[in-house]
C-alpha cells in the first residue's frame, strides 16, 4: 500500500504513513482525483524535515467516508513534475509549497506567490511586485480594485482585464492579511491561547475553524468526546450558518440596489447572533468553544429561548425570500451572472457552498460527518447552475435547513457531562498525525496537526474554504459585465486572512 | 423670475425628502429633512484638495457644472411667468446648456486618470446620449402641438388644447420624469448608495472631488432634480392663477421626491446592460408624444 487510510478527526502515528518516491506520490495522488470524482484533495503540504521537505497529501473520497493520506520526501533545490499539470485543484497548494519551501516545478502553469509569507524562502518577492497577467491590447483596458476595499473589509488585489465593460480575466492577488497564524500555532503553547487563535483564523468563521482545532487537540490527547460537547458544537455550527448566511443574503441586496431585503435580512440576523450572545457571552460566538471542556453549556432555557427566537425568525424570513425571489428586477441581477460551470467546479476542486451551486455534493455534514451530524441524516442541497442565483437560493434553503436542525437538536438537550478538563486535554501523544474536517458555513474547513517526540505541535496547517474558491470568484466573472462583479464576489463571500492565514 | 426662486426653494427640500422616504419605508428613522443641505454647507466651508495628475480642467469643471445648471434653471418658465431669459428656441439652449455642464464633468472625471472615474464617464456619457432623443421628441411634438417654440409659451399653450393634451402630458410626465432619473444618476439607472465603485455611474466620477467643489455638485445635482420638477409641474398648471399655481408646484414636486424614494426602496437596479435598452425605450414613448400630436393635428389625413 502506498498510502493510509484514516477517518476523519482519527490520530495516526507519523510512522504508519507510508513515504514513497516522488513519481509514485505524482501517480497515486493525481491519479485518486481522476479517477474518481467523489475525492479531492482536502490538503496537501509540506514541512521541513532535516535538509528536505516531506510533502503530506491528502484526499478525501466522498463515498466511502475515508480520507487516504501518502507522504513524499523532496529537496529543495531539484525540479520536479507538478500535480497541477495532470489536475488543476493541486494549483494552490503547490504554489504554496513552491512559496514557502523553494520546491522547484517543471510544468507548473501559474507558479505566482499565494500569500507572500513571512518565512518565504524568497525574499526578493515583494508584494508590490506581483507579476500580473497582461494582455498588450490597444482595445482592452485594465482595472484595479484594491487592495483597499471600498467597503474596507478587508484587503485584496483584483485586476481586471476588461473589454469595455466586459470582463475578460481576473486575476485575484492576496497576501495582505498574512500574520503567520500556523507559525503562531507552534510558538504558542497555552490551550485556551491555543483556541484563540484558531477562532481568529476568519473572524466570520469563528465557530468553524474553532471546532477544527477543538477537534484536531482533542484527537492527538485521546480525549472521547461527550455528547453534550458534539451537542454544543453542532448548535453552534448551524446558529453560525444561519446568521452568516443571512448576512450575506442582505450584502446581496444592498449590492443590487434593494433597500428592502438590505434591511429585512439584516434585522433578521441580529436576533440570531444575540442569542450566541445569550449563551456564550458573545455575538462572534468566540470563547463558546474549547478543546475538552464545555463552558457554555446548553441548558433546556437556553433551548426554550432558541426556540422562540427561531420562530419569531422563520416566518419573517421565508416571506421576505418569497418577495426577493419573485421579483423581476432581483432575478435579472441574479439569474445567468457570474457562472462557474459544474466542469470548472469540479476541476478546480471548489468545495463547500459555492461548489454546491455548481453541481457538487460536496458536503462533509454529508460526507466525513462529525459531532451530531450523523445522526441528523445531513442531505445537502444542490443546484445546478452555478450561477448568483443558485448560490443564493442555497443560502436560503440551508437556513431553512439549519433551523430544522437546530429544532430537532433542541427537542433533547443532553444533560452536561462531569469531565476534568486540565487532564484529559493536556498532553498531545507524541509523533502524530491528525486531521480533521469540518463544514463551516462556507465550506470545508481542513486542520492538519503534527506533533514531535515531545507531544508538542511540530507543523499546524490550516485550509480555509476560501482557499480553493478565490479561484471560482475569478471564473464566475469572465465575460460578465465588471459592475456585475461586486454581486458575484457576494455572492462566494470569501474570506481574506482565512486565505492569508 | 419665480420659477427660479420656487425651484431653488424646492431644491433645498427635494434630496431630503427622498431620503426620508427611504428611510421610512426600510423601517428607519432616517435623517432630517435638512441633512443634505446641512452637508452642503459644511462642504462649502472646506477647503479643497486636488490630486497632482490633474489640470486645470479638474479645477474649472464643478464650477462650469453648477454654473450651466443655473442657466438651465433661468430658462424655465412658471405658468404665466416667464424664466428669467425667454426666446424662441430655449428648450434647445436648456438641453445643450446642461450637455455643456456634463461635458465638463465627464471630461474631468478623465481628467484624473483614474480607471473607475474613467468607466463612470464614458457610461454617463453613453446614457446622456441616448437620452437626448427623448427630450428633443418629446418638446419639439409640444413645439408642434403649440405652434412656439420657447418653453413659456409652449406650456401655456399646451393648456388650452383638448382632454388627449391631457392624456400626452401624462406620458410627457413619465419620461421627464425618467430623463430626470437618469440626469440625476438614480436608480433604477443608478445606485446612489452603493459604496462599490465598479457598479456606480456618477458618484464615480466625483471620488476625486472633495470639499467646496463636492458641495457645488451635490448643490448642482439638487437643483437638477427640481428644474426637472418644474417642467413637469408647468405640464398641468398652464395659465391657472398663482394662489392654486404656488401650492399645486410644491406638491407635485414633493409627490415626485416620494415617487422616486418609493421607486428606490421596492426595486433592485437594473443590469448596466439593460440600461441602454430602457433609456432607448423612452424614445419611443416620446415618439408615441409625437404621433399623437400628429393626430391632434390631422397630419395623418
Amino acid at each position: 500500500m502506498h498510502y493510509l487510510t484514516i477517518k476523519n478527526n482519527q490520530s495516526v502515528s507519523l510512522s504508519e504513513i507510508p513515504e514513497v518516491s516522488y513519481s509514485t506520490f505524482l501517480v497515486l495522488n493525481t491519479g485518486m482525483v481522476a479517477e474518481n470524482l467523489g475525492r479531492h484533495c482536502v490538503n496537501y503540504f509540506g514541512y521541513p524535515d532535516g535538509d528536505q521537505i516531506k510533502l503530506i497529501c491528502c484526499i478525501a473520497d466522498d463515498t466511502d467516508h475515508l480520507i487516504y493520506i501518502s507522504s513524499c520526501r523532496v529537496d529543495v533545490n531539484t525540479e520536479y513534475a507538478s500535480f497541477t499539470a495532470k489536475n488543476l485543484c493541486f494549483e494552490k497548494f503547490e504554489r504554496e509549497i513552491h512559496e514557502n519551501f523553494g520546491v522547484m516545478y517543471s510544468d507548473h502553469p501559474w507558479l505566482k506567490p499565494v500569500r507572500y509569507a513571512h518565512d518565504r524562502v524568497d525574499m526578493n518577492e515583494i508584494i508590490a511586485n506581483y507579476p500580473f497577467y497582461s494582455i498588450d491590447s490597444e482595445e482592452l483596458h485594465e482595472v484595479g480594485v484594491g487592495p483597499i476595499h471600498a467597503g474596507i473589509i478587508e484587503p485584496g488585489h483584483f485586476r481586471f482585464i476588461c473589454n469595455g465593460e466586459q470582463i475578460l480575466h481576473l486575476e485575484i492577488q492576496l497576501g495582505y492579511q498574512h500574520r503567520g497564524i500556523e507559525k503562531l500555532f507552534l510558538e504558542t503553547k497555552k490551550l485556551n491561547q491555543l483556541a484563540t487563535l484558531a477562532e481568529n483564523i476568519a473572524g466570520d468563521t469563528a465557530v468553524g475553524h474553532s471546532v477544527a482545532f477543538a477537534h484536531v487537540w482533542e484527537s492527538l490527547c485521546g480525549f472521547e468526546s461527550t455528547r453534550d460537547l458534539d451537542f454544543a458544537r453542532t448548535v453552534a455550527l448551524e446558529l453560525e450558518r444561519i446568521a452568516i448566511h443571512t448576512g450575506d443574503l442582505s450584502a446581496g441586496c444592498t449590492d443590487i440596489a434593494y433597500q428592502l431585503g438590505s434591511s429585512v435580512f439584516g434585522r433578521l440576523r441580529t436576533p440570531i447572533i444575540n442569542f450566541m450572545q445569550e449563551w456564550g457571552g458573545n455575538r462572534l460566538s468566540k470563547g463558546l468553544i474549547r478543546p475538552g471542556q464545555n463552558k457554555f453549556p446548553f441548558t433546556q432555557a437556553l433551548a426554550d429561548r432558541l426556540k422562540q427566537v427561531l420562530d419569531a425568525f422563520e416566518p419573517d424570513f421565508d416571506e421576505m425570500n418569497e418577495v426577493l425571489f419573485n421579483m423581476p428586477s432581483a432575478l435579472s441581477r441574479f439569474e445567468r451572472t457570474g457562472v462557474v460551470s459544474i466542469e470548472d467546479a469540479a476541476a478546480i476542486g471548489a468545495v463547500g457552498m459555492a461548489a454546491r451551486a455548481s453541481g457538487s455534493a460536496r458536503d462533509i455534514r454529508l460526507t466525513h460527518p462529525h459531532s451530531l451530524y450523523a445522526e441528523l441524516n445531513h442531505e445537502p442541497f444542490i443546484k445546478h447552475h452555478g450561477d448568483v442565483y443558485s448560490r443564493f437560493q442555497i443560502r436560503r434553503k440551508e437556513v431553512t435547513q439549519s433551523i430544522k436542525y437546530l429544532r430537532t437538536l433542541i427537542a433533547d438537550v443532553p444533560a452536561v457531562a462531569e469531565i476534568k478538563p486540565a487532564k484529559a486535554t493536556s498532553a498531545p501523544g507524541a509523533n502524530l498525525f491528525t486531521l480533521s474536517l469540518v463544514e463551516g458555513w462556507r465550506g470545508e474547513i481542513c486542520h492538519c496537526a503534527i506533533t514531535n517526540a515531545d507531544g508538542e505541535l511540530k507543523h499546524y496547517k490550516i485550509k480555509d474554504p476560501s482557499f480553493h474558491n478565490w479561484l471560482a470568484l475569478a471564473l464566475s466573472v469572465r465575460n460578465n459585465e465588471i459592475s456585475d462583479f461586486p454581486i458575484c464576489n457576494k455572492s462566494f463571500n470569501l474570506s481574506y486572512c482565512g486565505n492569508d492565514l | 423670475m419665480l420659477s427660479a426662486l420656487l425651484i431653488v426653494i424646492a431644491a433645498i427640500f427635494f434630496t431630503g425628502i427622498i431620503i426620508r422616504t427611504k428611510s421610512l419605508a426600510s423601517g428607519r428613522k432616517g435623517p432630517q429633512i435638512m441633512q443634505p443641505v446641512l452637508d452642503v454647507i459644511r462642504l462649502f466651508r472646506k477647503g479643497v484638495v486636488y490630486s497632482e495628475t490633474t489640470s486645470f480642467i479638474f479645477q474649472i469643471a464643478p464650477t462650469i457644472y453648477f454654473a450651466s445648471v443655473v442657466m438651465a434653471m433661468l430658462v424655465v418658465p412658471f405658468g404665466q411667468s416667464s424664466g428669467v431669459l425667454s426666446f424662441n428656441g430655449d428648450f434647445i439652449f436648456f438641453a445643450y446648456v446642461l450637455a455643456l455642464g456634463k461635458f465638463f464633468s465627464i471630461i474631468a472625471a478623465m481628467d484624473t486618470g483614474s480607471s473607475f472615474e474613467g468607466m463612470g464617464a464614458s457610461r454617463e456619457a453613453l446614457y446622456s446620449m441616448f437620452a437626448e432623443p427623448a427630450f428633443f421628441i418629446l418638446m419639439g411634438s409640444l413645439a408642434l402641438l403649440s405652434g412656439h417654440t420657447s418653453f413659456q409659451e409652449i406650456f401655456t399653450a399646451l393648456h388650452i388644447g383638448s382632454q388627449i393634451s391631457y392624456a400626452l402630458a401624462a406620458l410627457a410626465t413619465f419620461v421627464i420624469l425618467m430623463i430626470a432619473m437618469i440626469e440625476s444618476s438614480r436608480m433604477p439607472i443608478d445606485d446612489p448608495k452603493t459604496h462599490l465603485e465598479l457598479t456606480m455611474i456618477h458618484e464615480v466620477m466625483i471620488l476625486d472631488n472633495s470639499g467646496f467643489d463636492l458641495g457645488l455638485i451635490l448643490t448642482t445635482g439638487y437643483l437638477k432634480f427640481a428644474i426637472y420638477g418644474a417642467l413637469i409641474v408647468n405640464l398641468f398648471i398652464g395659465v391657472i392663477p398663482y394662489q392654486y399655481a404656488i401650492p399645486s408646484f410644491f406638491a407635485i414636486q414633493f409627490l415626485m421626491a416620494v415617487t422616486i424614494g418609493i421607486i428606490e426602496s421596492f426595486m433592485a437596479r437594473f443590469r448596466m446592460s439593460h440600461n441602454p435598452q430602457f433609456i432607448v425605450a423612452l424614445t419611443s414613448v416620446s415618439l408615441l408624444i409625437f404621433f399623437g400630436v400628429l393626430l391632434i393635428l390631422n397630419k395623418f389625413m
